[in-house]
């Protein structure tokens, strides 16, 4: 893991097969359930132990965007969240900052014991985030104030900075602004002057993409190293996982997995079976003309008798030999004229002085 | 309907969202609903007039007027008032006052007046139970020209009022539109779906008008508290509006049909 670059660790605890995914940078978790919010937080505390001796660095990634079905609203979304993710070094005591603007602390801390609370700092965006109240008790730069206080740490040791949600931050900030913040955010420890190295920042961004086009979701996940969407049914839920390493090609996986309720994820190895179902074998087609009140089929002298008529005005090779040999049987056509009084009939051929 | 009897249901954000049918029905029930329950309620009416929801509460048990005299109802009567805005001198804040700006600014008055509607009255006055706030509905704000995000602050702070600071409830209706490719009032309802903590969905048939059955009604909870062991359920009725109630039945067990 090099010096001076964000890192960012989410593990799952997995329970079959790992997911070992370096993800240093920011990860956006992108969905449309609250639970998410709260699991994620659970993850960057729980000691665990470390998960490889390979990867110093190993976490496997959990975030999860979800994706909701067009035209179910919603009804169909999933319950997601992330499960734990510990962080893969052994020592503890990660701090995670929450910024909280979707749900109020104490909704957020529900369902924690007091070890994962205690790690919890929550910055409260929920209460006054536009200054109406006006007592003063408000952050006084409003949302981005706050944003970029969270740059500024005293703290020095790893810190994982969870943003809840990514979306109200968009809906309220110029995209722009928001991209700039959040990479500053995510490199804050390249500065000038500053001997000691400093821990890596841990980001996680929860983003609702069906709130905003797709501009600003694509400028996010351009900043973004890791990135998971979420998708599925109650219960069934898949997490779509896009990894970019630096300099090698983004890896993409697909797991699929449940939540229990102590917000610990329950991976599963493939598809739900009501998934599987579906596919089903390839049906014969029904044919329509077995049921009908009316015969469409043809006999066999019938069939000849269709195939050998000529169309009546088809120009075939026979009418045209019976046009060019007038035979007898022509009926020819003749006029008959009867002139009357005034009639002048010149029997002459009025063309008979032309020299052509 | 009895989950939302008892203290439990208490801080919560019922979104009420019709699609291809109209959901007043539910604002109606919820309305008389919580005024049985001796809750003290703020209703924010855009839609209809006091006589209309007056006229149907009566068929539903309760009366308005009754009501609104000995201060359990707050009524704010969208209709009448906001011709009230014009002809008010410009540096008294009215709960409309957006109708009157030109770029419209936000509903920090609408959100003030309600904050002052559901206060916490100082005397022990009658001692209602938890305050509930009603809005029909969140849709025609767009219409009249506030901005998706607006409104979707202005939710953000009734929830920080209401549900989270004095333990009440929310209930709003949103219109969904459906194929109308309404981009607001898409942000407008998806927003309010993240932040809900139950979902009543009225539906239209898929199939068409019915006589029987009027319409199908789903019901999504999310945000289990308690963290019992159930996460998002969802159910799914259909219903027959008749004239002083509602009857819901399963899936194609209607009377008429049987």
């Amino acid at each position: 893991m090099q010096r001076g670059t964000s890192s960012l660790r989410v593990c799952a605890r997995a329970q079959e097969g790992p997911l070992r995914l370096n993800t240093p940078g920011i990860l956006h978790i992108i969905t449309s359930h609250s639970r998410l919010r709260q699991v994620l937080a659970v993850g960057g505390i729980m000691d665990a132990p470390p998960l490889s001796p390979g990867g110093g660095g190993a976490a496997v990634r959990d975030a999860i965007r979800e994706r909701p079905k067009r035209g179910r609203a919603r009804v169909g979304d999933v319950g997601v969240a992330v499960g734990s993710w510990r962080p893969g070094f052994a020592a503890g005591g990660e701090q995670v900052h929450i910024l909280g603007c979707e749900v109020s602390e104490e909704e957020f801390r529900e369902g924690f014991d007091s070890h994962v609370n205690s790690r919890l700092v929550y910055h409260d965006l929920f209460r006054d985030p536009l200054n109406w109240s006006k007592t003063g008790e408000a952050l006084p730069e409003g949302p981005l104030g706050a944003l970029r206080a969270m740059c500024r740490r005293t703290n020095p040791g790893p810190v994982t900075i969870a943003l809840d949600s990514l979306s109200w931050l968009l809906l309220h900030l110029p995209c722009t602004t928001l991209c700039q913040t959040l990479h500053a955010l995510s490199h804050q420890d390249s500065c000038p002057g500053n001997s000691t190295p400093v821990e890596p920042v841990h980001v996680l961004g929860l983003l609702h993409e069906e709130l905003h086009g797709p501009g600003p979701v694509g400028a996010l996940s351009s900043l973004a190293q890791a990135e998971v969407t979420l998708s599925g049914a109650m219960g069934q839920a898949s997490a779509h996982i896009l990894y970019r390493r630096p300099r090698q090609r983004p890896t993409h996986q697909t797991q699929w997995f449940s939540i229990l309720p102590d917000f610990s994820l329950d991976l599963q190895r493939g598809p739900p079976l009501e998934l599987q179902r579906h596919a089903d074998p390839h049906t014969p087609p029904v044919d329509p003309t077995t049921q009908l009140t009316f015969n469409l089929h043809l006999s066999k002298e019938e069939k000849e008798a269709k195939d050998s008529l000529t169309l009546p005005f088809q120009f075939s090779s026979e009418k045209q030999q019976a046009l060019l040999r007038p035979g007898p049987s022509q009926a020819t056509s003749r006029i008959f004229y009867e002139p009357d009084a005034y009639d002048d009939l010149d029997q002459e051929d009025p063309d008979d002085d032309l020299d052509v | 309907f009895s989950l939302w009897s008892g203290s439990i249901w208490r801080g919560k954000l019922t979104l009420l969202c019709d699609a291809k049918t109209d959901g007043s029905f539910l604002v109606h029930h919820f309305l008389s609903f919580y005024l049985k329950a001796n809750c003290k309620v703020c209703f924010v009416a855009l839609i209809q007039s006091f006589s209309h929801y007056n006229i149907v509460g009566q068929k539903l048990g309760v009366s308005l007027t009754t009501a609104r005299e000995r201060g359990q109802l707050v009524f704010l009567e969208g209709l009448k008032s906001s011709v009230d805005v014009f002809f008010r001198s410009q540096e008294e804040p009215h709960p409309l006052q957006f109708l009157r700006e030109a770029n419209t600014g936000n509903l920090q008055p609408l959100f003030e007046f309600v904050r002052e509607a559901l206060k916490p009255g100082d005397n022990a006055e009658a001692a209602w139970r938890c305050p509930v706030l009603l809005v029909d509905d969140l849709s025609v704000l767009l219409s009249l020209g506030v901005g998706a995000v607006a409104v979707l602050d202005f939710i953000h702070y009734c929830r920080a009022t209401v549900c989270c600071e004095l333990k009440g409830n929310i209930v709003t209706l949103v219109h969904d539109s459906g194929d109308a490719e309404d981009e607001e009032n898409d942000v407008l309802l998806n927003g309010l779906s993240h932040q809900s903590h139950l979902i009543l969905r009225a539906e239209g048939l898929a199939t068409g008008f019915c006589r029987d059955v009027h319409g199908q009604l789903r019901i999504l909870w999310r945000r289990p508290s308690q963290l019992t062991a159930q996460r998002d359920r969802s159910l799914t009725y259909q219903y027959k509006i008749q004239d002083k109630s509602v009857s819901f039945f399963a899936k194609g067990m209607s009377p008429a049909v049987l």
